[in-house]
């Protein structure tokens, strides 16, 4: 972890310093897909704030350590008379690409298409209540109750003109219901380091160096040519044959030889996500299991066993090939809340499991289906091979269920499963993300990604409390509360978080994000 | 003649229609769209009402319905994926397909043909498997020899291309033999495989070609941006060409061999040679001919399926046309895509089925004799 945060400041260190070298540097930048849209409020995905990121702004922006560092915005704070009020004080002398200048009202404009109705953002910003510019660099935003951590949640809500928007009707966002696409689909006009030149879908987009960008660094990158191919294997060979010069998403498979390839370099580093395992844990039997009268999963005793029978080390080095940091927690180091004692997960012990299993009334083990998607996350489905025959060796018989992504989710969030893998990144960077989706119970806007059936009305009371909490001390005891009862309940079976590796010509660097969206602007050339 | 067509038209329509019954009952089992288009952070209330705004909750034969109706009206509505119209995406894709293809049906029928008319010419009927084999060791051996001696791939397989070369020029026979027995490693070998392979040789190890993409291209009309113009289209296409044509030409080549064959032993040959004409007039001129019709129908229905499945030469290559757009489709559950280019297919073979049948019936007289009382 340190390693990775000095890294990453000492990529920023070497770009301000290496600043003045202005040179023509063109990077050929490949990756798995494109972004879908260049509507900056139309998908919450990463790939596509990814490249939206490069020509619209953000109000603040996230740090590699997690920390929020100004953009747009060059401070925030709540109003002092109104604990409702978020403040923001705006950047001056910022242009869009078309030369209009950026005001607070581009800025109201933006927030309020970002909550409209078929935006994709809108959940982010459900706890608004009104926006209003106070002058031309001041924005006041009223949320409906206290929200302090609402600023979290814009650094991937980017503000586009609110003329531009005007001149071409982009009021509201595409809705796929309608017969017709929106100019801003296939059309950009931010703030941002990069002005999009062209861009044939899922083949190459090219963006030009903004002159006329606000920062006084300006990125060595001159030119990104941004170029989609979905085929590992020709990804890899792109790199290899010379025709790119970043890969992105990097197969595990190929990392070490890449890392051995002359003129290449591999950078790795973790990502904000964890992989766990979930199941329904309440009493009703399990739908895919022998034991019909009651569900085994149920029996705290069984949770533990399962915990004690995976071998996590063992899936770090025979599935990820050793690019995971296994873990005892379900949630990445980054977020806050973390804390080595609770990322800590005791040593495989299958002696002591069966014993559990035993104990529980389960001498012979039982019968269970786990779904898998197979097309999400790195070796997905291989990891839940792994566990299978690991909870076959205390004799829990696992059958497998494989499916694509498309599939596996609506599984979990149409409680259609018993036992499952799933992935979750936590963009906020902060606990209250992962209990409000993944251990409160399933009620209006809380437990969308919870099929366990786990309910606690206390629990999810002092959940609901952490978004309008206001006493940071006592919030943060709420939050080690919340995860020593999650921990001792065996809500959720975390395995590992997932390393991120970028292949380049080894004359270029550019450290890993912990979100997967690094920016062209931190590249630097030379040794 | 007129019944003729439109009873083919007729039965075309109900071939398109129940293509895209078939795709919607699929549909279901494909995913759900709404999972990619809207992210982990969207409430399930939110998901509930796109579906409902998108039909996705009606039963299937209403989806298909709707479908129907809109495409009858040339609507094929909006890519969940991409957001774009889905004609239009898919006309913007077509161009890079209708080349890859039009290149590798050439390819497959240039070489296949003359490969083809040598081997029937050199080669012995029936090819003894003996010889087969002492033909395919005589190359891979001395390959193998430098591979173990720490030459590399390269080497070894230049000097496999080049033991192949140099025979058909002084031992023609044993040319033959070999191309036989290379040509069925193209029928058996995935496309996959044969396209990795080569991206692996002359694009990671040579460097000489592109291993991706489609290279710089030209605008020429209304939208159909070609590859054949610039120097980095054209050597773009070489590689996923020669992919996508192995097939056919190793097909294209044992037809014309078994064709050709039976042709030399014909009567009308025997008097050519005892009349003393030249040996390259009877082959070419009289032999040849006779042997094309069926390669000309052959290559007319291979046509379409190039067209059609060059999905996975697409892919290996990340090749800019309809069938990587139908496979990026696949993955997002893209359902509007996925409908709109299977319906595209369908559309291809019928048409070109429509054409050869209609060659038969002008080539083939007895046709048109029993037009009225029979079937054709």
């Amino acid at each position: 972890m340190k390693i990775q945060r000095f890294a990453g400041l000492a990529a920023l260190l070497a770009s301000t310093l290496m600043a003045s070298s202005a040179m023509a540097e063109t990077l050929r930048w490949a990756r798995a897909s494109d972004a879908l849209t260049l509507d900056p409020h139309s998908q919450n995905q990463g790939v596509t704030h990814n490249f939206a990121h490069h020509i619209y702004e953000t109000l603040v922006d996230r740090a590699v350590d997690g920390s929020l560092t100004p953009r747009l915005a060059t401070e925030w704070y709540v109003k002092e008379d109104d604990p409702n009020v978020w403040v923001f004080k705006l950047r001056h002398d910022v242009k869009f690409h078309d030369g209009a200048d950026f005001t607070a009202e581009d800025v109201v404009f933006s927030l309020d298409r970002a909550r409209s109705e078929n935006s994709n953002m809108r959940q982010l910003h459900s706890a608004i209540a009104s926006v209003a510019a106070v002058d031309d660099h001041t924005v006041e935003v009223t949320m409906t109750g206290p929200s302090p951590l609402y600023p979290n949640n814009l650094t991937n809500t980017f503000v586009m003109d609110k003329g531009w928007s005007e001149a071409h009707s982009l009021q509201s966002v595409q809705d796929y219901a309608a017969g017709e696409d929106n100019y801003a689909v296939r059309n950009a006009n931010g703030t941002g380091p990069y002005i999009l030149e062209s861009r044939e879908v899922d083949v190459r987009s090219v963006l030009k160096r903004n002159e006329a960008h606000w920062a006084e660094t300006k990125p060595q990158v001159t030119e990104i040519i941004y170029l989609p191919i979905a085929e590992n294997a020709t990804r890899i060979a792109a790199l290899l044959s010379g025709e790119v010069d970043l890969v992105q998403d990097v197969p595990v498979q190929d990392i070490e030889r890449l890392k051995n390839t002359a003129g290449l370099k591999v950078e790795t580093g973790p990502e904000n996500r964890i992989i766990y395992f979930g199941y329904r844990m309440d009493d009703k039997p399990l739908k895919s299991s022998n034991v019909a009268d009651k569900n085994p999963i149920a029996d705290p005793r069984v949770r533990e066993a399962m915990h004690l029978a995976i071998d996590r080390e063992a899936i770090k080095r025979v599935v990820m090939r050793g690019n995971s940091l296994p873990a005892g927690v379900a949630m990445p180091p980054f977020v806050h809340g973390w804390t080595p004692e609770l990322d800590a997960f005791p040593a495989p012990d299958p002696e002591r499991a069966k014993a559990l299993l035993a104990e529980a009334g389960y001498p012979d083990g039982f019968s269970v289906t786990l779904d898998t998607p197979n097309n999400r996350y790195v070796n997905d489905e291989a990891i839940s091979q792994a566990v299978v025959g690991m909870l076959g060796r205390i004799g829990i018989k696992v059958t497998l269920a494989s499916r694509p992504v498309a599939q596996h989710s609506p599984l979990i969030t149409g409680d259609n499963t018993d036992f499952y893998l799933l992935g979750w990144g936590v963009p906020t960077f902060d606990s209250a993300y992962i209990f409000n989706d993944l251990i409160h119970s399933r009620n209006g806007h809380f437990g969308a990604y919870n099929p366990s059936g786990y309910a606690d009305p206390a629990l999810d009371a002092k959940i609901e409390g952490l978004a309008t909490e206001i006493d940071v001390e006592k919030r943060d005891a709420d939050i080690a509360e919340i995860w020593a009862q999650v921990q001792r309940d065996r809500v959720l079976l975390p395995i590992h978080n997932q390393l991120l590796a970028y292949a380049m010509k080894d004359n270029l660097t550019l450290a890993v994000h912990p979100e997967n969206q690094p920016l062209m602007t931190m590249v630097t050339y030379g040794q | 003649m007129l019944a003729f067509i439109l009873r083919r038209l007729l039965q075309s329509l109900i071939v398109m229609l129940a293509v895209a019954f078939i795709a919607f009952l699929m549909f279901r089992f494909v995913g759900d769209p709404v999972e990619g288009m809207m992210g982990v952070d969207a409430r399930l209330a939110d998901r509930e009402a796109l579906r409902d705004r998108l039909g996705l909750n009606d039963p299937f034969y209403m989806q298909f319905w709707t479908f129907v109706k809109n495409a009858a009206r040339g609507e094929f509505g909006i890519s969940y994926r991409l957001q774009q119209p889905v004609t239009q995406l898919i006309l913007s894709r077509l161009p890079a397909t209708i080349e890859l293809a039009v290149v590798s049906a050439s390819l497959a029928l240039i070489v296949g043909v003359t490969l083809g008319v040598f081997t029937a010419i050199h080669g012995r009927l029936p090819p003894s498997s003996r010889e087969t084999l002492t033909a395919l060791a005589a190359i891979i051996l001395p390959a193998l020899a430098l591979w173990f001696l720490g030459r590399g791939l390269l080497w070894s397989f230049g000097a496999a291309a080049l033991i192949f070369v140099s025979t058909a020029f002084w031992a023609k026979s044993f040319f033959s033999q070999a191309v036989m027995a290379v040509s069925l490693v193209g029928v058996s070998l995935p496309t996959f495989l044969i396209g990795i392979g080569l991206i692996f040789v002359f694009a990671v190890e040579l460097k000489l070609l592109p291993s991706f993409g489609r290279g710089q291209t030209v605008e020429l009309w209304k939208g159909w941006s070609t590859g054949f113009l610039t120097k980095s289209g054209l050597l773009s296409l070489i590689l996923p060409a020669v992919t996508l044509s192995l097939f056919q030409m190793t097909l294209i080549m044992r037809l014309v061999r078994a064709e050709m064959q039976e042709v030399l032993r014909s009567d009308y040959i025997r008097f050519a040679r005892a009349r003393g004409l030249p040996e390259s007039t009877i082959n070419f001129r009289h032999a040849l001919k006779n042997t094309m019709v069926p390669v000309i129908t052959i290559t007319g229905l291979q046509l379409g399926s190039i067209i059609a499945f060059a999905i996975i030469t697409e892919t290996v290559f990340n090749w800019p046309g309809v069938g990587s757009l139908f496979v990026n489709s696949v993955q997002a559950v893209d359902v509007p895509v996925m409908a709109a280019y299977l319906l595209f297919v369908a559309l291809v073979f019928v048409v070109i089925n429509l054409i050869v049948d209609l060659l038969y019936y002008l080539v083939d007289p007895r046709l048109r004799v029993d037009g009225r009382s029979g079937r054709a």
